[in-house]
């Protein structure tokens, strides 16, 4: 009874402060602009593929295949923490073995994937600590990344060892009666413990350390980059779905080009409830979607983006991981003004204290970061939303694409030439 | 072979009551650029060859506003994309072929968002359906001894999932073929995209292009095949930076097909 009590208690404190920062994020939300989803079953099947597949993530195939490992292992780990969640609360045991088959299999394979786990954390730890690996650097790359990849790893490392405790200690304790299969830690049990049977004291110790390292980690995700673990799969059922040529639409420009072209149909009224955007494209946080914020939340700084861009591959400032590294710490810096007052101005903003003009003007729009990214974020669109911004709201375009614009209205070509020369191709045939 | 042609304008066929099958939309790159005009002439001659019904727009051509939108002139390229959808509203244009990626992709995807809707067809495509289909046949003999390494176009390929017709259109001409390590979807763009064709490139290390064009010529290919007019002038740009123009020749798909079939 007292150990439900203090499991109670936890859970609720646990409760209570994951609920406040889920609620802080959303009103960040609240701050951005819409983006309109549909098509659910398309996002059915990209998230199967995607997140639960990983199909992505193999695009570095050694690798990919160690985190593959570590999100299925999860996927099984996480059954075993509801029942312990379960058993917590209701002062029982084991509350879902009476499911049988299904609970053999959980069990055996989060068994298995415990020690999994454990070597793919140790190759993760040996390649932060001791290896190069050049798209975990770069100016956006700040110690806090590192320290956040660090701490997650070894909390993960932690959470196994203490999950691999329990099991071995259950095992060793009842030895003929267990319920539910665990291959490995039932073939360890004897050489860690030999003929003892007396394991409550090492079982509790495990029960407790595993459900408070998940409590703890709940917790402490949101606040670093690896809140990825909470919303990338999200973020996948949430992908544009268009083929990643394509670039969103501004409506608000085609209902003033209607005006110029056609004044007939552009005089009609707006339709009810559309609300006038304050400017065109993106120039701070107020001004992204909410997928947008939603990427910057779901990016893990793997760094895959950066590694594939052909700028930043040639040493120019660009780096598209580092646009969502911005968008997030921008949002954590001007957000809670925002939410106190509307009109919040800090006279700082994205473009220009966080993200260059040299940096946005370096895309090429190759698309091989939204191709790379393994949780579907998508750069290009953002970049060009910002690029928008300049021109239209600024006029800043390099000069170069100025005189390209000029050519486009004065001769309907971005290189200056005639209009009456289109055919003269055709003369040497 | 050279025969003279009369390329159909479609103002003309219209006058006269006819419609062709598929509207040629030759870009400002085909029209003007003086390397990528052959690869338009190359293009035309295949379509003659095979007998296809076609037209181009001739001087109500316009540009489709796509490097101005890449560029963040909205407004810009939509004034571009309304006119071109009224023009090719008032010829009934349902059909749409084109050699450059970058109009293939904003026709494709895009001008439907503004009320334009077409069946569009990168050249790569029309020519493998052609090949496919008996109506253009290499001769094997031209570039049996040539090896060829094909660049994939940003907007053709990671743009629109393009990445067989090309090489289906280069293997029918039986030479040998490489491809670069970063190939298909993971292949480097030739620094062209968004616009920078139009500006210098941001202080760097090194050129995109050159970068690209120092993977491509690593493969020992002696034929550099590209798919979009500006790949061309980049890579192009890229080989003779490297000094390389006598032994590594860049060609469109469409220009190697005209040499294999000797039109």
């Amino acid at each position: 009874m007292v150990k439900q009590i203090i499991f109670i208690t936890i859970l609720l404190i646990t409760l209570g402060i994951f609920t406040y920062t889920v609620k802080r994020i959303y009103n960040f939300f609240r701050l951005t602009k819409p983006f309109p989803v549909s098509e659910w079953g398309k996002r059915i099947n990209i998230t199967l593929k995607v997140a639960i597949g990983q199909t992505k993530i193999f695009r570095l195939p050694v690798i990919g295949f160690i985190h593959a490992l570590v999100f299925w292992g999860f996927m099984v780990i996480t059954l075993g923490s509801i029942e312990m969640v379960i058993d917590g609360i209701a002062g029982i045991e084991r509350s879902m073995s009476a499911t049988g088959w299904f609970y053999d299999f959980v069990m055996a394979s989060g068994d298995i994937m415990a020690y999994v786990i454990m070597v793919a954390i140790i190759i993760f730890l040996i390649r932060r600590l001791f290896m190069t690996i050049r798209r975990f650097y770069g100016i956006e790359m700040q110690p806090k990344s590192k320290i956040d990849a660090l701490i997650a790893l070894s909390i993960i490392f932690l959470l196994m060892v203490s999950l691999a405790g329990i099991n071995l200690t259950y095992v060793q304790g009842h030895p003929v009666d267990y319920e539910g299969l665990f291959p490995v830690s039932a073939a360890l049990a004897p050489l860690l413990f030999g003929e003892s049977q007396n394991m409550l004291f090492l079982h509790e110790l495990s029960w407790w350390t595993h459900i408070l390292l998940i409590f703890a980690f709940a917790n402490i995700l949101p606040y670093s980059k690896h809140f990825h673990v909470f919303t990338s799969i999200p973020n996948v059922f949430l992908s544009r779905l268009e083929p990643l040529g394509h670039l969103p639409n501004m409506e608000n420009v085609t209902r003033e080009v209607k005006l110029m072209l056609d004044p007939e149909t552009a005089f009609a009224p707006a339709p009810e409830g559309e609300v006038i955007p304050s400017r065109f494209g993106v120039k701070d946080v107020e001004d992204v979607t909410w997928k947008n914020y939603l990427d910057s939340l779901a990016c893990t700084e793997c760094g895959r983006c950066t590694a594939v861009c052909p700028a930043n591959i040639t040493g120019k400032k660009l780096s598209p991981r580092k646009i969502f590294v911005d968008l997030r710490a921008r949002m954590k810096e001007k957000g809670p003004g925002l939410l106190k007052n509307k009109s919040f101005d800090d006279s700082k903003s994205l473009i220009g204290d966080y993200i260059s003009t040299e940096e946005l003007w370096a895309c090429t729009t190759c698309n091989a970061c939204a191709q790379e990214c393994p949780i579907n974020i998508n750069h290009p669109t953002l970049i060009l939303d910002m690029r928008r911004y300049l021109v239209m709201e600024e006029s800043a375009a390099p000069a170069s694409l100025n005189t390209m614009f000029t050519n486009i209205e004065n001769n309907g070509a971005p290189w200056q030439f005639s209009p009456e020369d289109r055919m003269k191709w055709t003369e040497s045939l | 072979m050279n025969t003279s042609i009369n390329v159909p304008v479609i103002a003309e066929l219209a006058a006269r009551g006819e419609t062709p099958e598929y509207l040629f939309w030759v870009g400002c790159a085909g029209a003007f650029d003086e390397r990528y005009q052959k690869v338009t002439r190359a293009f035309v001659r295949l379509l003659h060859h095979a007998g296809v019904s076609y037209a181009v727009l001739g001087t109500e051509e316009t540009c489709t506003g796509d490097p101005a939108r890449r560029a963040g002139n909205e407004m810009l390229f939509q004034m571009q994309a309304l006119t071109i959808i009224e023009t090719l509203k008032a010829y009934n244009v349902k059909k749409i072929i084109t050699c450059c990626p970058h109009c293939f992709n904003i026709f494709k995807n895009e001008y439907s968002d503004l009320g334009g809707h077409y069946e569009v067809t990168h050249h790569s495509q029309f020519l493998k359906k052609l090949v496919d289909e008996g109506k253009l046949k290499a001769d094997p003999a031209i570039f049996n001894d040539k090896t060829i390494v094909f660049h994939d176009p940003c907007y053709l390929g990671r743009g629109n999932g393009e990445y067989e017709s090309p090489r289906a259109v280069i293997a029918s001409l039986k030479a040998k073929t490489i491809e670069m390590p970063r190939n298909k979807s993971k292949a480097l763009c030739c620094g062209a995209g968004g616009a920078q064709m139009f500006k210098e490139a941001e202080p760097g290390t090194k050129e995109v292009n050159t970068e690209r064009t120092e993977e491509a010529l690593a493969t020992g290919a002696s034929i550099v095949a590209t798919a979009c007019p500006f790949c061309m002038t980049m890579l192009t740009d890229g080989i003779k930076f490297r000094d390389k123009q006598e032994e590594v020749k860049n060609y469109d798909i469409a220009e190697l097909l005209v040499m294999a079939i000797g039109l």
